[in-house]
């Protein structure tokens, strides 16, 4: 019974395979038109390469049937975060740094996480973290002595 | 130390092992690789579903490790039951192959830190190679290469990496020496890897938030070096906390790329934070902070501290059980074995097996395919010198470690066409340009002692405005799509396609690249595998690819429209197919013999054709030349009383076989021990013993009918045997093993003290060299000559021979 469960496989994977009739590019242009003679006629542009919410979700519904809980909510998390540009990725990533944000500059990043990006489950991540980072001395210094 | 009096131990002293350094544990220090007295007691509280005390710390007392592990790595439902198990019967369930890697995983995933530790500490090595043998999360191994070099050389990195691409390494990850190079090496080694195989993963390992920005420009398939550590203040130096590491990884997953954590024994002490813990025990709550902060995989075995645990004892077995429990909580584990660990290559073949055998999801995390002077991550433990040993080393014990055997022409070919595809790539993005000389220098390139140096100041001029600009994985695709690489550019449109599907961010995914063909058959899994592993066809296809562009227009000459779009239909129509291998769709499924993934079919095939095996059967044919007419059989060899020798050879001599195994011609052999005989005053006759080709029994029977009871046995291969009548038959007065080693002077001085025998003279023995190596270098064709005569073995009574010689 074991080696049953074992071998048991998702049908939806390969996504690539099994779904990609459906699959699309945040840009909204199907998988399959991402092709050689498409870049050739100067129709691709960056968001033809960048993957949707739906997929990362797809993908994250798998990993959690699969036993990958944790990979699961990263995935999610993922999803939400397609939304945010680079640059902003790049900056949220450095506030969450040790020593780089407040605790109020950190809960102002979940609002906006929450507010700007529709990310409730990177929000709710931030939040945590900053309680713990305000707990163990990892906010921000100067503002830190109140 | 002291200067040794013993002539044995200053030799000892000088062996490569002893540059090694070796302390006693210092728990106080962190030098102590598990078990340290100062490691907490495993044991866990939960209320309302929420823990309030983990291994003997309440949640007041959490440090931001303890809080995030609490909260996100430890699975709740199970974790009662996992922590109330003793920790012997989980190190049972582990090394009992009837137990599926499954319900090992599941109590693994509620288990704290201390608990982990404390089934290790129940396992000895070979149990633990079980156990990881098990526990890998993807069926089928794979190996991670290295690709660097000192000059930071464009040409050789694409060169290198299409090198290994061909190898049949399914990552390849590059670093930098001048961190501003970074965009451009990540480049190079993008478009080397997908010239020498569609689908290989590349990363470049640099500084956290500029990884990101590469990954973004679609520079980079997955990243590696997301570094955490087992204690807080090690962390927070480290400059990140869990909470801003599970943050990238959503970033990078947000675009689709995949992403592993780093961490190892021995980074927490050498950054002065062990706080007294054992190295194992630090490693386990990194394992956990990976798991829980949602990273399908992690990087472990030490990585670059591994001569740290080395110093210690245990070490290696430490390092052997942080991949185990990174496997059994479900992590891709690329296992180390890249930083240079030893001066011994003993110790380092040894502590290799550990992984080798039982097969990790990534062999090295970082196989440096580059000599050791050119790895900027510290060394390469094995390197491009190793490729050879290491392919010896899959053919012996028939193990897949992830390399493909491949020839000097296929990797010529790729490293030439890949050094070209960079250089349009250049051309194409205004960088500063790669001449002829350099990719006729980087296709025949070693190391980068065999680059001329190009003009450093220009070529980060060129990387900084890669960086800063927009142009990316598009722009590259579509510059060597128009200049006359469509299938390199195919190959990274489909890498960037990839991303939209994002299957390969699902647990140790790895690509297959295979034909539109094979593509179209149906996808059973089953079928991918047996079609040939990571890289089972990347041989054939990566040939094909070569011959097919060989014809195409040479790259410096401008590609007409012409040109491009009849190369945009041919690769639209031959589009790449790469297929994902993870735990979703190839979970190991091993429960002992029979089960799980097996080197076999095509892919043993392939790993076995090494391009040093030569075919056996032309070992024989130089040994067989025209016979002598000299020598003539005359009709059974009776017994005799004269005063005489008498020569015994074996029923090929002359005939099947006409020279010695030292290419000496048999008439020549017959001559010198004739002569020696002669010198004696004494005659000799010749013998041919037909009913064995046994030298024992040749030259027994040869004393049977000598008249003096004292017969030379001589096989045809050369080895030969002073016998006499009366001794037991595998008994003799002298023996001479080594033919290779006899020669004309030698065979001489055999026939001389066979004489002295004869005539009752004790005869110091013959000298000969001894050469230990022999055997070992010449045993094939001693199997094979020896066959050829015991084919010539014929029921008929010993024949005497008529030669046609006289002494000088």
């Amino acid at each position: 019974m074991m080696n049953a469960e074992c071998r048991m496989r998702n049908e939806r994977y390969p996504l690539m395979e099994r779904a990609g009739d459906e699959l699309r590019a945040a840009s909204g242009r199907p998988a399959r038109e991402i092709s050689l003679a498409a870049l050739a006629a100067g129709e691709l542009t960056d968001d033809d390469l960048r993957i949707t919410p739906e997929a990362l979700r797809s993908q994250a519904d798998i990993a959690r049937e699969a036993g990958f809980p944790q990979l699961a909510a990263n995935l999610r998390r993922a999803a939400e975060l397609t939304a945010v540009p680079n640059a902003d990725l790049l900056w949220m990533y450095e506030a969450l740094r040790p020593g780089r944000a407040t605790y109020e500059e950190m809960l102002a990043l979940a609002a906006r996480l929450a507010g700007d990006f529709h990310a409730p489950e990177m929000a709710a991540f931030v939040r945590e973290a900053a309680e713990v980072y305000r707990a163990r001395g990892l906010t921000q210094k100067e503002q830190d002595g109140k | 130390m002291t200067e040794s009096s013993s002539r044995r131990f200053a030799i000892l002293a000088e062996r490569d092992i002893n540059k090694e350094t070796f302390v006693e544990p210092w728990p106080e220090a962190g030098l102590i690789v598990a078990d340290s007295p100062y490691d907490p007691q495993p044991g866990l509280r939960l209320e309302d579903g929420r823990v309030v005390e983990m291994d003997g710390k309440r949640r007041a007392d959490f440090d931001a490790l303890d809080a995030f592990i609490a909260d996100h790595a430890l699975d709740l439902r199970v974790a009662e039951e996992a922590m109330a198990m003793p920790a012997l019967r989980i190190a049972h369930m582990l090394a009992d192959i009837n137990v599926p890697q499954a319900a090992v995983r599941r109590l693994a995933c509620g288990c704290t830190a201390a608990k982990l530790v404390e089934i290790i500490r129940h396992m000895n090595v070979l149990e633990m190679m079980v156990g990881l043998g098990k526990m890998r999360v993807r069926r089928t191994p794979a190996n991670q290469a290295h690709v660097t070099n000192w000059k930071e050389h464009p040409a050789l990195l694409a060169a290198d990496a299409a090198e290994a691409a061909l190898r049949g390494f399914a990552e390849v990850e590059t670093t930098v020496r001048v961190a501003r190079n970074a965009p451009v090496n990540a480049l190079a080694i993008l478009v080397g890897a997908q010239t020498g195989r569609g689908g290989v993963l590349t990363q470049c390992a640099v500084e956290e938030a500029l990884g990101l920005r590469l990954a973004m420009k679609g520079l980079t398939t997955y990243a590696e070096t997301l570094s955490v550590y087992g204690t807080e203040r090690a962390f927070t130096d480290g400059d990140d906390t869990p909470w801003s590491k599970a943050f990238l990884a959503a970033a990078y997953a947000s675009r689709g790329v995949k992403v592993r954590f780093t961490s190892g024994t021995g980074s927490e002490a050498l950054m002065g934070h062990a706080e007294r813990c054992s190295m194992l025990y630090l490693e386990a709550r990194c394992l956990l902070v990976t798991k829980g902060a949602g990273s399908q995989g992690v990087q472990n075995g030490s990585i670059s501290c591994i001569a740290l645990p080395e110093s210690l004892p245990g070490g290696v077995r430490a390092v052997l059980a942080e991949n185990l429990l990174a496997a059994m909580l479900g992590l891709e584990c690329a296992s180390g074995n890249d930083a240079l660990a030893s001066h011994s290559t003993m110790r380092k073949s040894a502590k290799l097996m550990l992984q080798f055998i039982p097969g990790t999801d990534f062999i090295c995390s970082g196989y440096s395919a580059i000599p050791k002077r050119d790895n900027l991550f510290g060394g390469g433990n094995f390197d491009a010198e190793d490729f050879d040993d290491w392919n010896v080393l899959q053919r012996d014990m028939q193990v897949d470690g992830g390399v493909l055997p491949v020839t000097e022409e296929q990797v010529l070919g790729i490293r030439k066409r890949a050094a070209e595809a960079i250089r349009a790539v250049y051309a194409d993005l205004g960088f500063p340009p790669i001449t002829d000389d350099e990719v006729a220098a980087a296709t025949v390139a070693h190391s980068s002692d065999d680059m001329a140096p190009r003009d450093a100041v220009a070529d980060l001029a060129a990387a900084d405005r890669f960086l800063a600009g927009d142009a990316g994985m598009l722009a590259v695709a579509d510059a060597l799509r128009r200049r006359g690489f469509a299938d390199v550019a195919a190959n990274i449109l489909e890498m960037g396609r990839q991303r939209l599907a994002g299957d390969y961010l699902q647990p140790a995914a790895i690509f297959q690249a295979t034909h539109p063909e094979i593509s179209d058959t149906p996808d059973t899994g089953q079928a991918s595998i047996l079609s040939g592993g990571p890289a089972g066809l990347a041989g054939p296809e990566s040939k094909d690819a070569a011959m097919d562009f060989d014809s195409a227009p040479h790259p410096s000459t401008p590609a007409t429209n012409d040109v491009a779009s009849a190369q945009d239909a041919s690769a639209t129509k031959r589009a790449p197919h790469f297929h994902v291998l993870s735990a979703i769709n190839d979970p190991n499924d091993y429960t002992g013999p029979g089960t799980g993934y097996r080197l076999e079919g095509e892919r043993w095939a392939a790993l076995q054709a090494i391009r040093q095996a030569q075919s056996p059967r032309e070992f024989v044919a130089p040994h067989a030349g025209p016979a002598s007419p000299k020598l003539v059989e005359i009709g059974p060899a009776r017994a005799s009383t004269r005063p005489e020798i008498v020569v015994a050879v074996g029923p090929g001599f002359n005939r099947a076989l006409t020279r010695t195994i030292g290419g000496l011609e048999h008439e020549a052999v017959l001559a010198a021990i004739l002569s020696g005989v002669a010198d004696e005053g004494l005659t000799a006759r010749i013998v041919k013993v037909y009913r064995s080709s046994d030298l024992a029994a040749i030259g027994y029977a040869g004393a049977e009918v000598s008249g003096s009871g004292i017969a030379i046995g001589l096989q045809s291969r050369g080895t030969t045997v002073i016998h006499k009548r009366g001794l037991a038959r595998l008994n003799n007065l002298e023996l001479f093993p080594q033919s290779p080693s006899l020669t004309l002077e030698t065979y001489r001085a055999i026939g001389r003290n066979a004489a002295r025998y004869a005539k009752n003279i004790p005869p110091a023995p013959v000298g000969v060299k001894i050469d230990n190596w022999a055997r070992l270098r010449l045993i094939v064709k001693t199997t094979l000559l020896h066959r050829r005569e015991t084919d010539e073995i014929a029921d008929k009574p010993p024949q005497e021979l008529w030669f046609d010689w006289e002494p000088d």
